[in-house]
């Protein structure tokens, strides 16, 4: 009973104070301190969820590698990167460490560089990519199967051609067709659906908060 | 003016926000703090104090029995139907519960959803992964799912390979899990919660292998995405309600009941304010809505 209720007691205690101190001033400033207290208590929490999450990476690519399953050879790649990567963190975080030092490390090269050189090249590439997942996903979505395809279809013509400047040359009313389709019905349907979503949320954290929604926690309606 | 020196000037004009910053702290650090109300969310506390009661009285309402209508979500209705696909095909599920951290309530309404989801692969034996970004997440994503096979009364199907950590990068968790939904064919994929640019990347590559796609996320600017790559798309609030909408849970659906009157009194608010700005050209509601949300 007490694994069941002791979580959803935290859980209400901690959702709590951020919207006591919020609202609320107390002698000493003690609420906004605790507050703060609390956001670095999750700080600490994350850095241990994150040594979960590594030892899951371990426990997964080792197993792939003594069952020789398909793909094991990239799970060698992947946990040696993982080891080189975590070794010269721990490296440049010692030297910096006064009385503590290795021999050849001098700032933070090796990390840097395999950060400059390697992983952000890597990123570039994989952001890159969405300009060519968003012209396949452009095609299929302008295509003018109904009527509201066909709307959707002439009003993205109008803003892209309305941003061109080769285009707004030869029809100048382009932007002002622009802005109003912006800042009208497309602004019109964020801003509903914004609404929405932040009655929606702020339902939910009352459900959560009340103990009425467990089910994130992996517990069911009745417990 | 010209009897200033143009240095002195410019030093004074360099120094006066220090010195409005020192001065002020100063203020702050003679102002006795007691206990009070922080004047500047008087409003905010209203509205809050009128957004709970509204919530709490309908929750009141659905425990006394009262019937609660709650509109068709497709998305959610689609859920068993993208399973069952799975399971004929005899492939596997992937949900994917965003990459935001579990403190966002975005990620806590996918840990729902997930839930669910995890009960029903339990029960008819269909294979699931979890990839995860955000390490508080990841922990929270495994209690979830281990907790649907107990209930499912299959906790011999669960294995904690079933939600694994990749990586703390969002592109390099996108590339992984792009890479997973290309090469094992996932036949349906789940992709609620919080996204941001890796949306698209993540929509198009389940997209291209042909598995059926529900997604949800209340971030306005990943929607479009999602609505062009996705066979059903859970649109901001629809995500929130989900966990409601999928227990069918009496109380649940009078939170939902809730926020959909203090919903409809935005609404009002906003046709009144409309209409007295046209006749009067006065911007009162705007102003008073301002204010109240600390503008």
């Amino acid at each position: 009973m007490l694994k069941k209720k002791i979580p959803v007691l935290l859980c209400f205690l901690a959702g709590l104070l951020p919207i006591i101190s919020f609202f609320f001033t107390s002698p000493g400033d003690g609420l906004r301190e605790a507050n703060d207290t609390l956001e670095q208590w999750l700080v600490v929490v994350s850095g241990f969820a994150l040594l979960l999450g590594v030892i899951s990476v371990f426990q997964v690519n080792l197993r792939k590698i003594s069952n020789r399953s398909k793909g094991w050879v990239n799970a060698i790649y992947l946990l040696a990167s993982l080891v080189i990567m975590g070794a010269f963190g721990l490296m440049d975080a010692f030297s910096e460490m006064p009385g503590w030092g290795w021999v050849g490390t001098s700032g933070n090269t090796g990390f840097n560089w395999i950060f400059d050189a390697i992983f952000q090249p890597l990123q570039s590439t994989m952001f890159s990519l969405l300009a060519f997942y968003v012209a396949s996903a452009a095609f299929r979505a302008f295509r003018a199967r109904n009527l509201e395809a066909g709307l959707l279809l002439a009003a993205a013509m109008v803003v892209m051609l309305g941003i061109n400047p080769y285009v707004v040359k030869v029809l100048p009313f382009l932007p002002e067709w622009t802005r109003w389709i912006m800042n009208g019905p497309n602004a019109a349907a964020q801003r509903g659906i914004i609404i929405g979503a932040a009655l929606g949320a702020a339902s939910m954290t009352l459900r959560i908060l009340l103990g009425i929604e467990r089910s994130w926690l992996g517990l069911q309606e009745g417990e | 003016m010209s009897f200033i020196p143009r240095s002195a000037l410019s030093k004074v004009l360099v120094a006066a926000p220090f010195l409005l910053q020192a001065s002020s702290a100063l203020a702050q650090e003679e102002e006795v703090i007691g206990w009070g109300i922080v004047s500047d969310n008087v409003a905010a506390l209203i509205l809050f104090t009128l957004f709970s009661g509204v919530v709490l009285y309908q929750i009141g309402q659905a425990r006394r029995g009262k019937e609660l209508f709650i509109r068709r979500i497709a998305g959610l209705n689609a859920v068993e139907e993208a399973i069952g696909r799975s399971t004929e095909l005899g492939r596997k599920v992937m949900f994917v519960p965003g990459i935001g951290t579990v403190g966002e309530v975005e990620t806590l309404s996918a840990l729902s959803v997930l839930k669910h989801v995890a009960k029903h692969c339990a029960e008819y034996g269909t294979p699931l992964e979890v990839p995860n970004k955000d390490p508080l997440t990841y922990a929270a994503a495994r209690e979830a799912v281990k907790e649907a096979y107990l209930e499912a009364g299959r906790p011999d199907l669960f294995n904690e390979e079933m939600v694994p950590y990749l990586t703390y990068d969002q592109f390099a968790f996108t590339a992984q899990v792009t890479g997973k939904m290309v090469r094992e064919k996932p036949a349906a994929n789940f992709l609620i919660g919080s996204f941001f640019a890796e949306s698209l990347l993540l929509a198009e590559a389940g997209q291209s292998t042909g598995a059926i796609q529900i997604a949800g996320t209340a971030q306005v600017a990943q929607l479009p995405f999602f609505v062009t790559t996705c066979d059903y798309t859970l649109i901001g609030e629809e995500l929130y309600a989900a966990s409601a909408y999928l227990s069918k849970d009496p109380v649940m659906l009078g939170c939902i009941k809730g926020q959909d009157i203090v919903k409809a009194i935005v609404l009002l608010w906003i046709v009144i304010g409309i209409l007295v700005l046209s006749a009067t050209g006065s911007t009162i509601m705007q102003d008073l809505l301002n204010s109240s949300l600390g503008n």
